[in-house]
């Protein structure tokens, strides 16, 4: 068998993989943004202009490889007519090579131009990267209607957000594959990118630079939900901590006030206030813990808390020794910080 | 006339003939049997073997890496290694295959070949050439040891700032990778001005600028990319050491300097690199072709004007890998447009081979299959490649498995499938042995499917939204099953090799016996003894034709008047190849392995403190005066 | 099966037919002749790269900075002027030193070596006199950082001219000083000229372009 009757099996093959998955929890081929749906217009209008131009060499090597040369053993002696033929021929192939990349190169730009676009933005996010977490801070007009959260975006349906990308210590990239592609957070640069969620659900991100040990547990989610909804979440994350209500919890918040862990993190309303690590002011709402690495639950938190550097290898959180109440109750207040 | 003082009674080649010229010119241009002798060859064909086998040894170790890392994604959350080892495996897999693999490897075979194809007796600064062989051993061996004792890199084989930096790796890891780079830049430069100067000034009489092969056009054009791209890594690397060792603030945003400026040092070299390790690649084939489709090739202008026209653009594409990193939109789609345009030499080279065949009448031997292999992959790389230079296509897939994909189908299909070619092309020249056709047969058809199982599911985890660089992912996100297919498929190019390596080592033993030009192929490689003797041509022959075997079937012109006394070579005019001096050429000394013992101890020297940089220079200046002074051999007082 | 033994036939070694004698070639050559010139001529494409990168960095980290120099004053001129001023004076006796090795004129050559030895380590004395009029250190900042680079990269050029002159120096007057020496004296001289013609670009750099 021949290699280019191989390729041509191949190839059907090929197209329908992608298909035939539907986990697209974090996929270009799952847009959702006008932005993403541009993107992936284009990326299917370059790959079939190039597949066929692939086929074209194929099929002409395939049909190259048959001995049809009839004169003469010498391999210097060549019919000047043939060629001469086959120069004409293959200028013309190199001149419709050309032909071909002038067209991608004006389709890219065009491309270009409306994903760049600088549009009035509803929302903006200033995003700054951590080894290996994602800091978000929502900008507001009003500083105290402004807060922070980690790892976990919220955005309305069908208005344009703008967000900063900044990073605190090295590169980072932000990717939310259905949203947008992805832009660089770089010390010392500040980077925007724009999308539009145009249907509610929750689209997974994750860091796209490689940034150290643990980039492969950077991940993140953006929440899309109608404006009303979104709207109650950014009053609710822009108020202090719930007040505890149970005697467990305030025993945790005293625990976890007395604790090392306030001295990286903060919860407003208590006297937990520091930066180095992800705000936890309503830790409970989140869906997923250390960045997109676990499922948000009480016995996730608190298997966390107990082992970060078996679950996360090399994360900057320290091992904290608390005995077995203080650890009960700790993972029972954060789960109530709603 | 002051130049000409040639003694009066000087042994000629035109007083010997036949059995006896060729003895006494191997003794003079052989190399002695002896450990010292060994060490102080500088024969261009036993020092480029030794490029060649470490070359394939570093590709093998990399490989290793790279199963060790296909077994580790085979399935999610995966416990076989963590992410430490990981990403110092993923570091030393690119390193490898770029700076120990990817870039020697073209010269190893350049260093071979050239002189052969050229009609030459030796490379142009023998001893240069030894020395950087020796680099090259040493900044390899470094980086392997430092791995085994755990101080392998681990930021990369692109080592972006500031996780490389000062503040993000402290330790010594990363300065084993700058290192590393010195080491290797400095003997691929050396190289790269050898093979110029050979190609230049040392080709036979009468192989003017249209009749030098392609094959030699390619690893010039290459050497000319080389000397222009890698002091920018070598700068990139330098200014990395300095932030890290002596506190310079080139990179610290935080004092004036800046992050990206590494990122444009490195891709100005960057993407160069991809061209020079594809050139070589290009080599081979132009060599291959005509051969087995025995007719001499189609458009061999216009191969050579894609080749500096390839040369020329690939400086202007490095941005491209700087897509996501915020740089202003014109100025990045201006990169977009000169990315594209490479498609046009390469194209035309595409063309031109097809139309070599089309006329031909293809002779199905090992080669030419892997040549067809080239074709079928590299082409499909080179095609993903023009989406990879849009810049809203590259967002999204950017530091994905698609990007890995792409650049293994361009690497592996553009330099290995030619490469693994070519060994079975020059192995009967290199060795006076044939490679096995049957296991070659086996080694093709394994190579070429495990390479398309392992990545071609690449593209679709990449457009599933899995990233580049992860020692994990979740079972949730959908990427197992096709990460296992991929990991299946290497496995099997693995076995590939390993059938590569059965066939060298049984085909070293009991291999047909070849004779000087089994393939009946028209360069000049093909006109000396398999394996050729230590001054490859007993006469210095004249080039009539561009196939010059193929031109002169009665056997070749020669020029004669060269000593028989001490080591002499035709030196020529760059355009007409006219002749204008009998050059003496070094004799073999052991003091290029001493500067490089002193170099590459001065380097590693200096990744523990500045000042060894002071204590090394009187040992390397010594090396060096050793090495330049005379040694009154005949060939030192000519 | 493994080898193709078709048309043509094999080349034979010693069917030689010889059609021109070189033995009336000379041994040795002067500039684009000798691949010693062109294998110089590489060096000049791979450092002088280095130097353009080197002041690439320079240039970009100005534009990069909305102030330069960042330092309370820029760099005091006076001893890289009368270096750069030196160097300038130092083509003239190079020149004559490359007149006299292609004339082959052992004594005048020794001469010339000894002057242009001497010239070359003063300019690398006044060199190192020039870090001390930089007023910022090389761990201050950028601006620091890459003018003590500039500076020291075209030092090391100084230092190994220096050697090789040297080197040569001395050889010139021991027995080995004939034929293609002459033309290692002349490659020589060719080297110099880039040195001093990479110095002037960043010459401009360090001195004058903080004071724009």
């Amino acid at each position: 068998m021949t290699t280019g009757a191989l390729a041509l099996r191949l190839l059907p093959i090929a197209l329908a993989l992608p298909l035939a998955s539907c986990n697209l929890v974090q996929s270009p081929l799952n847009p959702v943004s006008p932005q993403a749906r541009d993107l992936l217009w284009l990326f299917w209008l370059f790959t079939a202009v190039l597949a066929a131009i692939w086929l074209a060499v194929m099929l002409a090597l395939l049909m190259s490889l048959r001995a049809r040369r009839t004169f003469g053993a010498d391999p210097l002696a060549v019919d000047p007519r043939r060629e001469s033929r086959a120069g004409i021929l293959v200028a013309g192939l190199a001149v419709a090579t050309g032909l071909a990349v002038l067209v991608l190169t004006g389709l890219s730009f065009a491309g270009q131009r409306r994903l760049f676009a600088d549009e009035a933005a509803a929302v903006t996010i200033r995003a700054l990267g951590h080894q290996w977490w994602w800091e978000f801070q929502y900008e507001n007009a009003d500083p105290s209607q402004g807060f922070n959260t980690a790892n976990e975006i919220h955005v309305p349906v069908g208005q344009t957000v703008l967000v900063k990308l900044e990073s605190t210590d090295v590169i980072h990239s932000f990717w939310v594959p259905s949203l947008m592609g992805k832009v660089d957070l770089i010390p010392g640069r500040q980077n925007t990118l724009r999308f539009t969620a145009e249907r509610a659900g929750v689209y997974r991100g994750q860091c796209a630079e490689f940034c150290g040990l643990q980039h492969a547990k950077m991940g993140m989610l953006v929440v899309a939900e109608d404006p009303e909804t979104f709207a109650r979440w950014r009053e609710v994350q822009s108020q202090p901590r719930l007040e505890p209500a149970t005697d467990e919890a305030r025993a945790g918040e005293r625990a976890f006030v007395a604790a090392p862990c306030s001295m990286c993190h903060q919860v407003r309303g208590t006297r937990a206030a520091g930066h180095n690590g992800p705000e936890l002011t309503h830790v409970g709402s989140r869906r997923t813990l250390a960045a997109g690495t676990l499922p948000m639950s009480r016995g996730n938190l608190a298997a966390w808390i107990v082992d970060p550097h078996g679950i996360k290898p090399g994360v900057n959180m320290p091992l904290v020794k608390l005995d077995p109440d203080e650890l009960n109750t700790i993972a029972a207040y954060l789960e109530g910080l709603k | 006339m002051s130049e000409a003082a040639t003694a009066p009674r000087e042994l000629r080649d035109s007083e010997l003939d036949g059995p006896a010229l060729s003895a006494r010119l191997a003794r003079i241009w052989g190399t002695q049997r002896s450990i010292v002798g060994w060490l102080s060859s500088v024969d261009h064909k036993v020092i480029g073997r030794r490029y060649i086998v470490t070359a394939f040894l570093f590709l093998f170790m990399g490989g290793l890496t790279a199963i060790v890392m296909r077994l580790q994604l085979a399935q999610p959350e995966s416990k076989l290694v963590g992410p430490d080892t990981y990403n110092q495996l993923f570091t030393m897999h690119g390193s490898t295959m770029m700076f120990l693999f990817g870039v020697p490897i073209g010269e190893a075979m350049a260093v071979y070949l050239v002189p052969l194809m050229v009609g030459t007796r030796n490379i142009a600064f023998p001893r240069l050439n030894a020395f950087s062989y020796w680099v090259y051993l040493s900044g390899g061996v470094f980086l392997w040891i430092s791995f085994l004792l755990n101080i392998g890199p681990d930021v990369g084989w692109f080592a972006y700032v500031p996780l490389s930096g000062p503040e993000y790796s402290p330790g010594k890891r990363a300065d084993v990778w700058a290192q590393m780079i010195t080491f290797t830049e400095l003997s691929g430069l050396a190289v790269a001005i050898e093979i110029i100067v050979t190609v230049l000034k040392q080709r036979a009489p009468g192989m003017s600028l249209s009749r030098i092969p392609l094959f030699v056009w390619a690893l010039f054009v290459n050497s000319f990319i080389i000397i222009f791209a890698l002091p920018a890594v070598m700068v990139a690397s330098t200014f990395l050491i300095l932030d890290r060792l002596i506190g310079t603030q080139l990179f610290n945003p935080a004092e004036g300097g800046d992050a990206l400026l590494f990122q444009h040092l490195f891709w100005f070299f960057g993407h160069p690199e991809v061209y020079i390790i594809f050139l070589p690649g290009t080599a081979f084939v132009s060599a291959i072709i005509p051969t087995f489709a025995r007719r001499e090739i189609f458009g061999y202008l216009a191969l050579v004007l894609s080749l500096i026209a390839t040369g020329f653009l690939s400086f202007g594409l490095w941005v491209h890998h700087m897509f996501t990193t915020g740089l202003p939109q014109l100025g990045a789609a201006f990169f977009t447009a000169n990315s594209m345009l490479i498609a046009i030499p390469n194209g035309l080279q595409i063309f031109c081979w097809i139309a070599t065949l089309w006329d031909g009448r293809p002779v199905w031997r090992t080669p030419l299959l892997f040549v067809c292999g080239f074709f079928f992959i590299f082409v499909a790389g080179g095609l993903s490649g023009i989406m990879l230079a849009s810049v809203p296509i590259d967002t999204q897939v950017h530091d994905t498995y698609f990007v890995v994909a792409h650049f293994h189908y361009v690497l592996i299909g553009g330099n290995v499938f030619p490469l693994l070619a070519a060994i079975y092309y020059w192995f009967p020249k290199f060795t006076g042995r044939m490679l096995s056709e049957r296991l070659g047969a086996w080694n093709f058809w394994l190579a070429f499917i495990g390479f398309n199982v392992a990545f071609f599911p690449m593209h679709i985890s990449g457009l599933m939204g899995m990233p580049r660089r992860v020692y994990t992912y979740g079972p949730e996100m959908g990427w197992g099953d096709l990460q296992l297919v991929s990991t299946a498929g290497a496995l099997v190019l693995f076995a590939s090799f390993l059938v590569f390596v059965w066939n060298v080592l049984a085909s070293l033993r009991s291999g047909a016996v070849a004779g000087p030009n089994p393939w009946g192929a028209g360069t000049l490689e093909w006109a000396t003894a398999s394996p050729p003797p230590p001054q490859n041509f007993d006469h210095i022959p004249v080039v009539t034709h561009r196939e010059p075997l193929w031109a002169e079937r009665g056997g070749l012109p020669v020029v004669t008047g060269l000593s028989i006394r001490h080591r002499e070579l035709v030196v020529s005019s760059v355009a007409e190849a006219e002749p204008q001096l009998r050059e003496s050429s070094p004799a073999p000394s052991i003091w290029p392995l001493i500067a490089a013992v002193t170099v590459g101890a001065t380097f590693i020297g200096s990744i523990f403190t500045p000042y060894a940089v002071l204590w090394g220079a009187p040992p390397i200046a010594a090396a060096l005066t050793g090495w330049f002074w005379p040694k009154n051999t005949p060939e030192d007082e000519e | 099966m493994s080898t193709v033994r078709a048309e043509p036939q094999p080349f034979e070694p010693h069917q030689a037919r010889v059609t021109r004698d070189l033995s009336g070639l000379p041994t040795y050559g002067f500039g684009p002749k000798s691949p010693m010139w062109w294998g110089t001529l590489g060096f000049f494409v791979v450092e002088g790269m280095g130097f353009a990168l080197a002041l690439g960095t320079y240039l970009y980290l100005v534009q990069q900075n909305p102030h330069w120099p960042l330092a309370p004053i820029p760099p005091d001129h006076w001893a890289g002027t009368l270096n750069t001023l030196l160097l300038l004076a130092s083509l003239w006796p190079n020149l004559i030193t490359d007149r006299h090795a292609h004339a082959q004129d052992l004594g005048r050559v020794r001469r010339d070596l000894v002057i242009m030895s001497l010239i070359t380590l003063a300019t690398i004395a006044l060199r190192l006199y020039e870090f001390t009029g930089l007023g910022v250190r090389w761990d201050q900042n950028a601006y620091g950082s890459i003018t003590w680079v500039l500076l020291a990269l075209h030092l090391t050029h100084l230092i190994t001219d220096a050697g090789d002159t040297l080197v040569l120096t001395v050889l010139m007057f021991t027995r080995h000083a004939t034929g293609k020496r002459f033309s290692d004296v002349s490659d020589n001289a060719f080297y110099w000229y880039f040195v001093v013609a990479s110095w002037l670009p960043i010459y401009v750099a360090v001195y004058w372009i903080p004071r724009w």
